[in-house]
């Protein structure tokens, strides 16, 4: 997508690009995108995701963007789509902002959700070269939604089930989760600039959300979502943070895969409901993105010794060096 | 005449700068709720001469209702509100509910709106325009040059109403400077500075120098 981004602010005559992320993969992206055009490159992170995704921010910088920890409200994906917006305002003049949250005014929910659908046209085209037929049901992590609409795109106008899957972080009842769609717990209501169902009380001010994975950790949901929902189009379930962590390891066991922590949410849902369904059905998985960026994140969940004593052999060396 | 803009906290305020945004965030982890708001705003305008406007964003009129919201303010003797984040296209319900209610709606023209923007800016406004001095957020110092003179300018061609002019006026200079172009200053950022800084009799004296 930063690609077609780039484009965008080329045309519009822009020197500089912003974008927010959560997990550092779209600021990664844009970073990378904006090393090869030559743009000036800011991208904002929530203070709490620069601590858990280092490795992405690591990567960034050495790009040439500036990342900028975002110190506001909860310091997360949300309190850094908040400070896009307004270094946006202030100087649109000569900034192109690449949201890469399929939400946002519009009409960057439709624009991110367009540029994103080639994954929904090429896996769909793969799938018919190698299997010959549509896959029956397609699971996608879902944070903003971005991921998500670019590969359900693919399969609106099939006879094929949709199932986006919601961070589900500590669980029902625990109020420390991302399910908008996926538990009772959100309502509609209108914030940065679009209107869908928000994780938000009575008074309209947002809730805390919780993930273990930093871009499904938001409190809102791409508003075609909403409505697709509501539909009864695409079906929404929660993966929690420690089945996160279980299919995790069997994924890496079993079939050699590293998916993001954000992606093995899809991987849950498809894995439980696998065994309801016929074996000659076929299940589409979008592995949105690898697990690499959450080395630390997955070491401290498996409580890896050996990952454990690596750092602080590092670190003393760090320290040894800094006399 | 004096205007008081009474500030609603939000979760997600993106049109703020700094110490709007973390005023906001500070009073909502010390559990202001909307009821209190308005509570408050009953008092203030009980007690007080001048017009009390809400100034906030739209997702806490939603939430609570339009029609709601709109007699929730008279109630409490507002007289309108400001709500940076709705969109005109978006507000025809609300402005015919306010309408009714003899609530303003106070409507922002910014240096980015186009002339044709401004005459349907400027066709629906009521009460008084807020013109924004400049872009970005509120907060950061705002240079008053003949920019800001030709902006007003061009609002006042698409309005009768009053016009205040926001964003980044610090003090009396700006005051001064805009006296006899503007109809009302508005000063945000620079109070609340003052009030933290110096506290109740810091504030008096702040705004005893801007009406000097």
């Amino acid at each position: 997508m930063s690609w077609d981004r780039a484009c965008c602010a080329r045309r519009l005559g822009k020197r500089k690009v912003i974008a927010e992320t959560g997990a550092g993969q779209h600021g990664f992206a844009t970073a990378t995108m904006a090393a090869r055009f030559g743009f000036d490159c800011k991208i904002y992170m929530g203070a709490v995701d620069v601590a858990r995704q280092r490795p992405n921010v690591f990567w960034m910088e050495n790009l040439g963007a500036e990342v900028i920890a975002v110190q506001d409200g909860q310091k997360t994906l949300k309190d850094a789509i908040n400070e896009c917006m307004r270094d946006w305002v202030t100087n649109m003049e000569d900034t192109h902002y690449i949201l890469g949250t399929a939400c946002g005014p519009h009409p960057f929910p439709e624009m991110v959700s367009w540029f994103q659908s080639i994954i929904g046209l090429e896996a769909r085209e793969q799938m018919l070269t190698q299997t010959g037929r549509l896959p029956d049901r397609v699971y996608a992590c879902v944070g903003g939604g971005s991921n998500a609409m670019g590969i359900f795109q693919g399969f609106f106008d099939d006879d094929v089930e949709l199932i986006g899957v919601e961070a589900g972080g500590l669980g029902v009842g625990t109020y420390m989760h991302g399910a908008r769609l996926a538990y009772d717990d959100a309502s509609v209501g209108v914030a940065q600039g679009y209107k869908t169902y928000f994780l938000q009380n009575d008074d309209g001010n947002m809730n805390e959300t919780h993930s273990v994975a930093a871009g499904l950790d938001y409190i809102g949901i791409n508003p075609i979502f909403s409505h697709l929902w509501e539909q009864g189009k695409v079906r929404f379930e929660a993966a929690t943070d420690e089945e996160v962590k279980e299919t995790l390891k069997l994924t890496m066991r079993t079939e050699g895969l590293i998916p993001a922590l954000e992606s093995t949410h899809a991987f849950v849902t498809a894995l439980k409901e696998a065994p309801t369904m016929a074996k000659d059905e076929i299940i589409l998985i979008n592995q949105s993105g690898r697990g690499d960026k959450d080395i630390f994140t997955i070491a401290d969940a498996l409580d890896d010794a050996k990952w454990k004593s690596f750092v602080e052999g590092k670190s003393d060396q760090y320290r040894a060096e800094r006399g | 005449m004096i205007w008081w803009n009474y500030s609603f906290p939000f979760s997600e305020p993106s049109a703020d700068g700094p110490l709007f945004a973390h005023a906001n965030e500070q009073s909502l982890k010390s559990g202001t709720t909307v009821d209190q708001c308005f509570e408050f705003m009953r008092e203030v305008s009980a007690r007080f001469p001048f017009k009390v406007l809400m100034m906030g964003y739209y997702n806490t009129a939603f939430k609570m209702g339009e029609e709601r919201f709109v007699q929730r303010l008279k109630d409490a003797g507002g007289v309108g509100y400001i709500l940076p984040d709705l969109p005109v296209e978006e507000s025809a319900n609300l402005h015919q509910l306010s309408e009714k209610a003899g609530i303003e709606p106070i409507i922002l023209m910014t240096p980015t709106s186009s002339d044709k923007r401004l005459a349907q800016l400027g066709a629906l406004s009521r009460g008084m325009v807020y013109v924004v001095a400049r872009k970005g957020v509120t907060g950061s110092k705002t240079k008053m040059g003949d920019d800001v003179l030709a902006l007003i300018e061009r609002c006042r061609q698409h309005t009768n109403m009053p016009i205040g002019v926001g964003f980044g006026i610090s003090g009396k200079e700006d005051m001064d400077f805009l006296r006899g172009s503007a109809d009302l200053a508005i000063v945000g950022t620079a109070a609340l500075k003052t009030w933290q800084e110096s506290g109740a009799p810091g504030l008096k004296k702040f705004f005893a120098a801007l009406m000097a």
